[in-house]
């Protein structure tokens, strides 16, 4: 009865806190919006297009948590391999930035991007038509990484792979890929990937507005992602992957069909992992195969571990929080960094199983339940 | 009265004494000439170089000092030296007759002895003859196999010569193979070009393709270089003969490549083998206690620099015990706490794999260092020319199945052993039997852990020792334990082994990153269709 209760509770809190995280963002979004474009510079209230750039990131990284809470918080898929979504992502986003550059590039080539003409190349590859154009790039960022979740999943999912495996072979994955990306035969710039890019549907990368305008667009995705996730949670399909999570065969048992739950919420996460990816690289300028390196997708974990799963707020709190940590400390602490990072995994996997937000909740449940 | 011994004492002590007189005269002689070189006219030097040969392999490093151009004379001393640049721009003396240590001289303090062509030409002569008639039987072959390479008149005029006294079989065989391509090539018989197809069919080495290549082309004007039908026959059909052998020995090359990538796959496959194929646990830093064994292999060689031949012997087992420890404090104060949630396992671990890392950054700085491999590990053990071992692969694969062959041993007959399964199999039964199962949780992962630092000595001999060592491994060494099949260190083997040669025989077709790709992917595609591997744990045991 009791713990009936509390899962009610429960849902009630879900609500409440999501709300609270939303108004948080809406509030950080405007205000620094504003005092980066009409505050003077020399007053101490206005923000530095760095700084905003900066926010802009940790939004792209805090969509990324939430894909990666999504399916292992919720359906308890523990993916090593959602940084490839977010690099494929990238990567469809970086080739459309590519083909904008134009003629403005080191060789002056007025279709070839420079790494081409670098290697000599004497036209484009098939797999770079269309890319000048926004909307087409853009459903490939979509369709892209959903395509290749969509195979992954089906194939991992209904032979059952499960648990540590499948993070094994999801880790397998984001290394091929790397291995793949490295490679200057593939066409996607080898080591150095895609960079120096000028502007965006004609607005230049570098002036405060389009940061902005970057900024909020993350901002407004990452909110349209939680919502949208949020949905999906409380309804019957969420409460089914939710089962799914905490006893699989007895839901099979039941007679749901789970691996199609389970592909179809990997493909979604995947979705979301690619967006994410698409807004990060014209905030941040590059998109290289580095960001298919397994260390890369076991960090996006540790954000969700940090901040706690199943709570979507927990996973962009976590990706918030240690990414600040992380630029305070490569600034200061650059050697310190990776120590801190380990500790970070141990310490959270064994005192706190429910990441920070588990640990305050439970404090304030202890509370109500003594009182 | 003349005693019998007395008289052989006297001959003896007369032998004796003129042996080493003579050997003082020839001593004497070659000191003579040598010594005329300093400050001789380039006219007088062919004669003083012909005496020279007398002295036999005592001159061969001043003659190949003076070939290479390297032959000075100290114009304090008109010592004769081999004199080397140095990277300063000053010069490093070697005296070349008593090996006494000269240190450096400017270029002020020496006079180069100068050779033209045709005193090069002397002396590429007077060197092969003296190594064709050495009596080491490595020197003369050494020799001959240098000439198969340069195949001119001169050479071969020296190589019939040395035929004639030559009593070695393989060195005679290589001999008859060379005068059989000269004559293929210059002697107008057709009996005798039948004769010469026939010695060299079968010959592996280049020169012969080369040979028959030449010979079977065509020239500027379309008509073939061999205008006998016959010996153009014989020799398309040896050329085929020979192609044939050098690809079967080409895939053998490639089978035992695969084999050597397989050993390493093994021998770090191993111990994640007994970790996560035993107890189920998944240990990210595996790769990090490799990278640990590597490092005790760098530290003990730095403690004993005097022993380069044996540190490696006492590495391997100080690495078991390092990286087995440092297991056994992974596990105590870790894993311990995160039995049954093996997704955090996993993260937790690979936490300590960062932490490892950093700790080896700080303490041995980020840049890789190297271990030097003694002597008996360097060097192949050459078969023939096409297909040839190294010894230290070879070794390493012997290694890998011993450590494999040990590990076996402890499992299987052993009292750990037992318990080790006992406790795999059904921990609550096993500790209601009396086995503490916590102690032996934390030996198995030491096991485990220790044979990562065997390992990393071994790789230690194939690669630098960096931080990042352990981090190139560790997909490679899942697939491994995961596509052989969890729990079974057969099936590690032939994991192992089948990954690493279908890695080679994929590489000449896509290069290697995408051979490494193809893997990963059939891999991925593998554990679809077999979700337990290839030799799946039966029983109830497996859920």
């Amino acid at each position: 009865m009791m713990h009936h209760n509390r899962e009610v509770a429960r849902g009630d809190n879900f609500q409440k806190n999501g709300r609270i995280f939303l108004i948080v963002l809406f509030g950080v979004t405007i205000y620094a919006s504003f005092c980066n474009l009409l505050v003077p510079d020399d007053s101490i209230f206005h923000v530095s297009t760095y700084t905003i750039t900066l926010l802009g990131k940790y939004l792209c990284f805090a969509l990324l948590a939430l894909s990666v809470d999504v399916v292992w918080g919720y359906c308890g898929i523990l993916s090593l391999g959602h940084g490839a979504f977010f690099a494929l992502g990238g990567y469809t986003m970086g080739m459309y930035l590519m083909r904008q550059i134009g003629e403005r590039g080191v060789y002056g080539h007025p279709i070839l991007p420079d790494f081409m003409v670098f290697l000599n190349w004497k036209e484009l590859p098939w797999f770079w038509y269309g890319f000048d154009s926004f909307g087409f790039a853009m459903l490939m960022t979509l369709v892209v990484p959903s395509v290749l979740a969509f195979a992954f999943g089906w194939l991992a999912f209904r032979s059952r792979v499960t648990g540590v495996y499948l993070s094994i072979i999801t880790q397998a994955m984001t290394y091929a890929l790397m291995l793949a990306f490295f490679r200057n035969e593939m066409g996607f710039g080898g080591n150095n990937g895609l960079t120096d890019f000028k502007d965006i549907l004609g607005f230049d990368l570098q002036s405060d507005k389009t940061r902005v305008a970057l900024f909020c667009l993350s901002a407004v995705m990452l909110a349209m992602a939680y919502l949208l996730s949020q949905l999906i949670m409380q309804s019957r399909y969420g409460r089914v992957v939710l089962a799914i999570r905490d006893a699989e065969s007895r839901t099979r048992s039941i007679g749901f069909k789970t691996e199609n739950y389970k592909v179809s919420l990997f493909v979604y996460s995947a979705a979301l992992a690619a967006i994410a990816g698409a807004l990060y690289v014209p905030q941040v300028g590059i998109i290289n195969p580095g960001e298919f390196s397994p260390l890369n997708s076991i960090e996006i974990v540790v954000w969700v571990s940090v901040g706690g799963r199943a709570t979507l707020y927990g996973a962009v709190a976590g990706a918030v929080l240690v990414n600040y940590a992380k630029t305070k400390f490569t600034a200061e602490f650059p050697d310190e960094w990776l120590f801190a990072l380990g500790a970070l995994f141990v310490g959270t996997t064994i005192l706190l199983p429910k990441g920070l937000i588990g640990f305050f909740d439970g404090k304030k449940w202890r509370s109500v339940r003594r009182g | 009265m003349n005693h019998p011994w007395r008289n052989s004492s006297r001959l003896i002590t007369f032998l004796v004494i003129y042996v080493f007189a003579s050997l003082c005269l020839a001593d004497e002689e070659f000191n003579v000439n040598v010594k005329q070189l300093a400050g001789a006219k380039l006219r007088a030097l062919p004669v003083i170089v012909a005496k020279l040969e007398s002295s036999g392999e005592r001159a061969l490093p001043l003659l190949r000092a003076m070939l290479d151009g390297a032959l000075y004379y100290r114009k304090s001393d008109k010592r004769i030296v081999a004199a080397y640049r140095t990277g300063t721009g000053d010069f490093r003396l070697d005296d070349l007759l008593q090996g006494l240590d000269l240190k450096v001289a400017s270029k002020r303090e020496i006079k180069k002895i100068v050779v033209n062509n045709r005193l090069r030409g002397q002396i590429r002569k007077i060197i092969a003859r003296i190594t064709l008639t050495s009596k080491e039987r490595v020197v003369r072959e050494l020799a001959v196999d240098n000439m198969l390479n340069d195949l001119n008149k001169a050479n071969i005029a020296l190589l019939r010569a040395v035929r004639q006294s030559e009593k070695d079989g393989d060195i005679l065989s290589k001999l008859d193979m060379a005068i059989a391509l000269d004559d293929l090539k210059h002697n107008d018989s057709r009996q005798i070009r039948l004769a010469a197809i026939d010695i060299i069919d079968g010959r592996l080495q280049p020169v012969v393709l080369n040979t028959l290549n030449s010979l079977l082309d065509m020239d500027a004007e379309g008509t073939p270089v061999e205008n006998d039908e016959e010996v153009r026959k014989r020799a398309l059909a040896a050329r085929e003969f020979i192609e044939l052998k050098i690809s079967f020995y080409e895939v053998l090359q490639r089978i035992f490549y695969g084999l050597s990538l397989g050993s390493i796959l093994l021998l770090i496959a191993t111990g994640l083998a007994i970790t996560f194929g035993v107890m189920g646990v998944i240990n990210m830093a595996h790769g990090e206690l490799i990278m640990l064994g590597a490092y005790t292999a760098y530290v003990v060689q730095l403690l004993l620099p005097g022993s380069i031949e044996y540190s490696i012997l006492v590495a391997i087992p100080l690495a078991f015990t390092v990286s087995g420890l440092c297991g056994i404090l992974i596990e105590r104060y870790v894993i311990r706490y995160l039995r049954g949630r093996p997704l955090e396992t996993l993260l937790a671990t690979f936490g300590i794999s960062l932490i490892l890392q950093q700790t080896v950054r700080s303490v041995f700085s980020p840049l890789n260092r190297q271990v030097i491999s003694p002597s008996w590990l360097s060097g192949s053990l050459e078969i023939n020319p096409v297909f040839s071992l190294t010894y230290n692969r070879l070794y390493i694969l012997a290694f890998a199945i011993i450590v494999l062959l040990c590990l076996q041993l402890v499992l299987k007959k052993t009292k750990l052993g037992l318990q080790v399964r006992a406790v795999s199999q059904n921990r609550a039964m096993a500790r209601s039997m009396g086995v503490r199962t916590e102690r032996v949780d934390a030996l198995t992962f030491g096991l485990g852990a220790g044979v990562a630092g065997v390992a990393g000595v071994a790789l230690s001999q194939l690669t630098n020792v960096g931080p990042n060592l352990g981090q190139a491994y560790i997909v490679d060494s899942f697939m491994v334990v995961v596509f052989g099949g969890v729990g079974n260190l057969w099936g590690t083997m032939v994991g192992g082994f089948t990954l690493g040669i279908a890695n080679k025989f994929l590489e000449p077709m896509t290069g290697p990153v995408l051979a490494n790709i193809f893997v990963l992917i059939f891999i991925i595609l593998f554990i679809q269709k077999r979700p337990s591997g290839l030799f799946p744990q039966r029983g109830r045991a497996t859920e």
